[in-house]
């Protein structure tokens, strides 16, 4: 999230596309009723299903799964015809008046440069045109016709709404009320908020939905103000963390990245990484990327992470291919390369798509290790559960260890949520039976390593025998000991970079925050993004002081929020180009004729001159991009894209298949259905009764949810002679399940042009373990490809059929 | 919380636990009326009517409040089939006090579809048709502050009370044939603490506090509906059981039948009513003419039960420490 769950009370419009947040954030929903309730806030939902939130929301409508490109720049196009547009903010601070080479185009769905062979693009014309000096050139009257403003305006210009009504099925009167309601807030003194989740992270070009919103959001000046914001709704409550701790095969802690084959170097890997300023006198913080990972090398390696040998960087991994992401690792199991595999908190085969290839992936395996508080279905894939888990035990030789946890409740540790703040727990209880935590196990794991590679040496053993691992009991490292490591600390006496002579961090000292990091060695930190957690101050993520002077809902003095304790980000921006709140009711920070001050951390140099620097100072211009260049694999604006698996082709391009640039394996090719076969849309989702997998352990939540359902349309029932409560069959190319029928007037099937598109809802909470009823989840039927730019799984459409069971279950 | 020792009730249920805990009350002495003791002493003071609003508006049907209660009242609700339907269990029992009901509704005045979902339980009524049907000495009381709650050593499972209730609440265990239904925690207002279901409450769609300030609260929300068009809100504090204690802010206050059945004009059975003579003999007969004094006790020797399953925990323990010494 851009800004925290406490500052959605401050917003005026809150739309919640691509989520669910009353069903799946309902604790944090509390901010929208708030909102609602104090501030006379109003409510969009837009959503195939109208939903809990739906239920409580101002005004909803309906969507065909994965069309939301349409809809989306179908609102950025009404916004530029009805001049619905903050103009100060669009012309100063996006790059709206930069100017992009000649060579850039769109054509039938595609952008230019496209290689169906590589199904990859050649990014070399997404670019601007560099002038003389280095620089990008620029037009501020935004008259020239390659400007990314009118390259935009051209762009989203095919979005029309009688285009959503014909590839969404949204009504046009439904989509031209909320396109009304969102342009208000192009006004100064009003904020729009997006509430978003799985719901756009879901599919072939998940990111673009997400990019799609964010663009909407810049135009109207939404983004770094009170009540406005990007705000994704994460998942676990901890997932924010997983992310920022980089737990990708492809990034390093605080979003650097491993590098690939082709960097063997540390000179070739920096060289990419230069992040010149884009414009003049523009921060560019990247610039500081060899301070955060020389600190990181030194937090790994220690001592034996020096200047001479480049910080160790040939002990990192290099990898051969973009990532090895879930999908990816899965692919290889099921053919044989991965024989050993550390599940560590996951639930793979009720998890991952397509749950058949998952199951013969892990059958594969030599080596299982689970390590989960909970008895997991994928712990017992090799039991057979009847139609619930039709494996053949006895062939099966793969050796199962599960290695029991403790949960979050009975450990100390932080959390980080999804406002970026890192919220430090105590243990509420002692662990039960032999359980221990994650650290101990994976601790007891590394010095057994350590010591055959002592003992018999190995291939490359540096990285194995001077890891740092210097914690008062090397078997078991305290969270406090973690959380500190992460912050960092000064190896050696570390001075002002311009006054030489003071000093900022004494040796052994912990950090301030991520400004004391230097690139010489003199500091370690695990994670940059961390660092100001755990100071000389203490443990400030244990912070409990709820003050909130003048209600802006910051909260400074509660926890800790990365980066800098800052809470809501680009907050320069919510100041006009003197640096004056653009509406005073809704002041976060201003400039007082030397610095900024106000009720957040400037999310800018202090002392940066209102004018002279741009607001958006991760970017190398300065400016946030409504065209991000070859930044994202699928095109640097969002361009509507079907699901993989569709019931109507393309409007632009009837022969394109899905995302263009996803990767497919050629297996999995093979498991996609078409619309003759199986005609109707199927979306996952989860339901408030329950966590993912876990809650259906627990009594309480199975008796408030406690078995298996499909939801479907009246109509949808009708046709196929489906009563409620009964049983149903549903199957997709890659699988079948069962499941009771919940007949509900809140799917509504669409009309796509001359077709009637019907949704089916697939909630994903069941399993063959626990004490709910046994059930299946989605992912038996779910296509195994994933977002073009991160891989993640192609849950939110697919393509389905559905007939009544020929047995009824017993009941 | 309140932490006021003169505050005779929590004033709130979303409070963090108390630092200094509230006198306990909700005793001998509050009980204002009791089932089948037309004789019962006046109480001993007057405490200050408490309420619990249940906000329609704002309700988001996550159930939080279904999970509290269970976990609170310690019952194991039973894991049933989908039937087709979010309600589950799919009624109200005797280990379930209280129930999201969810009703599809076009709306035919706006062409908009709506999902009303409320949440169901005891009214906890001013004027309690459970009690006047209780032919059991004891087994129903209502306190001063308006909380109607079943003594469930004095109850003899008859069933009266499902019948005098005219929003069908009450259950009758057939394990131990005892009727059940929401007491709105009067085990934590007596401490000072508000009921579960409303602590638990992600949106304070519920809320308690004293009745008073329960409608100047509602009123406001009322307000806030009628300027998003919802013209006809308001509140259901139903005058034909003298009000309730437990009340609902309706987007659609002129048809609460659509949200589940909610009764348009509740009142208690006339056949009830005319019970009142009766009920005393009856009453008195069925339990054998026993003592007041044993009755009271059964008022406030309640907590003083140990399971079977604590018993045999018990001896574990003790057995183990024993093995451990």
């Amino acid at each position: 999230m851009t800004n925290p769950w406490t500052d959605i009370k401050n917003t005026d419009l809150v739309i919640v596309m691509g989520g669910n947040a009353a069903e799946a954030h309902p604790c944090g929903f509390k901010w929208v009723t708030e909102a609602k309730a104090h501030r006379g806030a109003k409510l969009i939902v837009v959503d195939p299903r109208f939903t809990r939130t739906a239920s409580v929301a101002d005004y909803y409508a309906p969507i065909r799964p994965g069309s939301d490109i349409v809809f989306l720049m179908a609102a950025i196009n009404w916004m530029i015809q009805n001049d619905k547009v903050q103009w100060e903010y669009v012309r100063n601070y996006t790059n709206a008046a930069l100017i992009v080479k000649d060579e850039f185009g769109w054509q039938d769905g595609l952008f230019s440069g496209y290689d169906p062979e590589k199904r990859d693009y050649d990014k070399s014309s997404w670019d601007y045109v560099i002038g003389d000096d280095g620089f990008a050139a620029i037009d501020m009257t935004l008259e020239n016709p390659r400007c990314v403003w009118n390259l935009l305006k051209d762009h989203v210009s095919r979005y029309t709404p009688e285009l959503v009504e014909q590839v969404c099925g949204t009504p046009k009167d439904r989509f031209l009320k909320i396109v009304q309601m969102i342009g208000e807030c192009s006004a100064t003194d009003k904020a729009m908020t997006s509430m978003y989740a799985l719901g756009w992270t879901q599919h072939s070009k998940g990111a673009q939905n997400i990019r799609g919103m964010a663009m909407l959001q810049l135009i109207l000046g939404n983004i770094g103000v009170r009540g406005g914001g990007m705000n994704a709704l994460r998942g676990h409550s901890n997932i924010q963390g997983l992310t920022d701790i980089g737990l990708m095969s492809n990034l390093i802690p605080g979003y650097l990245n491993i590098p690939t084959e082709k960097e063997a170097d540390w000179t070739t890997y920096m060289s990419s990484r230069q992040f010149k300023p884009l414009r003049p006198g523009q921060t560019s913080y990247w610039q500081n990327y060899p301070k955060f990972m020389v600190s990181f090398m030194k937090s790994m390696w220690g001592s034996a992470a020096t200047a001479e040998n480049d910080w160790a960087y040939d002990w990192l991994p290099k990898l051969d291919v973009p990532a090895y992401d879930v999908l990816r690792m899965f692919e290889l199991m099921n053919a044989g390369q991965i024989t050993n595999y550390f599940c560590q908190g996951f639930n793979p085969i009720l998890a991952f798509p397509n749950r058949g290839k998952v199951t013969a992936a892990l059958s594969k395996l030599k080596l299982l290790v689970t390590m989960d508080p909970l008895e997991t279905e994928t712990a017992h894939f090799w039991e057979n559960h009847g139609e619930y888990n039709d494996v053949d035990t006895a062939s099966i030789q793969t050796e199962v260890i599960e290695l029991p946890t403790t949960s979050f409740a009975e450990d100390d540790g932080s959390l980080v949520n999804s406002g970026r703040w890192l919220q430090w727990h105590w243990a509420a209880g002692t662990p039960p039976g032999q359980a221990q935590r994650d650290t101990w196990i994976m601790a007891q794991i590394f010095q057994r390593v350590r010591k055959l590679y002592q003992d018999e040496g190995g291939v490359l053993p540096e990285p194995i025998l001077n890891l740092t691992w210097d914690y008062a009991d090397p078997l078991d490292p305290t969270a406090e000991e973690l959380a500190k490591e992460m912050n960092g600390r000064a190896l050696a006496d570390v001075y002002d970079l311009t006054d030489k002579t003071k000093l900022v961090a004494a040796q052994g000292k912990q950090l301030a925050n991520f400004g004391q990091y230097r690139d010489d060695g003199s500091t370690m930190g695990g994670c940059w993004i961390f660092a100001g957690c755990w100071t000389e101050d203490g443990n400030i993520m244990a912070r409990r002081d709820n003050s909130d002077p003048d209600d802006t809902g910051t909260y400074l003095n509660w926890s800790f929020s990365w980066p800098m304790n800052r809470r809501i980000l680009y907050n320069r921006a919510s100041a006009d180009l003197e640096g004056k709140a653009w509406d005073p009711a809704r002041k976060l920070i201003e400039w007082n004729g030397e610095k900024w001050e106000g009720y957040d951390v400037p999310d800018i140099s202090p002392t940066a001159k209102p004018g002279d620097v741009g607001p958006f100072i991760m970017n190398q211009e300065g400016m946030s991009r409504l065209f991000t260049r070859g930044l994202m694999r699928d095109g640097p604006f969002p361009t509507h894209m079907e699901p993989f698996e569709s019931p109507i082709p393309n409007v632009f391009n009837e022969k394109m298949v899905g995302n263009p640039v996803a990767r497919v394996f050629v297996s999995d090719a093979e498991q996609f259905g078409t619309s003759d076969e199986f005609p109707f849309v199927a979306t996952s989702y989860r339901l408030t009764e329950h966590f993912h997998y876990w809650t259906k352990h627990n009594r309480i939540n199975a008796a408030l949810q406690p078995e298996f359902f499909v939801e479907i349309s009246p109509e949808l029932a009708a046709e196929k002679g489906i009563a409620k409560g009964g049983t149903v069959r549903v199957w997709s190319k890659r699988g079948s399940i069962t499941a009771k029928a919940l007949v509900s007037r809140r799917l509504r099937p669409l009309q796509c042009g001359d077709k009637l598109v019907h949704v089916i809802g697939i909630p994903l909470h069941w399993g063959f373990m626990g004490a709910a009823r046994k059930g299946f989840g989605p992912n038996s039927l779910t296509p195994f490809v994933g977002d073009a730019n991160i891989e993640t799984p192609e849950y939110k459409a697919f393509l389905v059929n559905i007939e009544p069971a020929t047995t009824e279950a017993v009941s | 919380m309140t932490t006021d020792p003169n505050v005779d009730s929590p004033r709130t249920a979303v409070s963090n636990p108390p630092i200094q805990p509230m006198k306990a009350n909700l005793g001998a002495g509050d009980v204002m009326r009791a089932s089948a003791m037309p004789d019962l002493a006046p109480p001993e003071r007057e405490l200050t009517p408490v309420a619990k609003l249940i906000d329609v508006s704002k309700c988001i049907g996550c159930k939080a409040c279904q999970s509290a209660c269970a976990e609170w009242n310690d019952t194991v609700p039973e894991i049933e089939h989908n039937v087709g339907m979010y309600e589950n269990p799919h009624d109200l029992t005797p280990d379930m006090f209280t129930l999201m009901r969810f009703t599809e509704y076009d709306n035919p005045d706006t062409g908009e579809f709506e999902w009303l979902i409320r949440k169901d339980g005891c009214m906890h009524c001013a004027d309690p048709g459970c009690l006047k049907a209780c032919p059991a000495p004891g087994a129903i009381v209502q306190y001063t502050n308006g909380i109607v709650d079943f003594i469930h050593d004095n109850c003899i499972g008859c069933g009266y009370c499902v019948t005098g209730c005219p929003f069908n609440i009450p259950r009758v265990s057939k394990a131990d044939h005892k009727s059940y239904k929401c007491t709105l925690c009067s085990d934590r207002v007596a401490v000072g603490q508000g009921p579960a279901c409303a602590k638990a409450c992600p949106t304070q769609a519920i809320v308690f506090g004293t009745k008073e300030d329960m409608l100047t609260h509602a009123e406001a929300r009322v307000e806030d509906l009628k300027s998003r068009g919802y013209d006809n809100a308001g509140i259901y504090d139903p005058e034909g059981v003298g009000g309730t204690h437990v009340f609902y802010v309706l987007h659609h206050a002129d048809k609460p039948a659509l949200y589940s059945n909610l009764p348009e004009a509740p009142r208690i059975s006339p056949v009830v009513e005319g019970w009142k003579g009766a009920t005393k003999t009856v009453g008195l007969a069925a339990i054998g003419l026993a003592a007041v004094g044993s009755i009271l006790h059964g008022l406030l020797g309640r907590a003083n039960q140990v399971s079977a399953a604590e018993e045999h925990e018990a001896e574990e323990l003790v057995e183990r420490s024993e093995r451990d010494a």
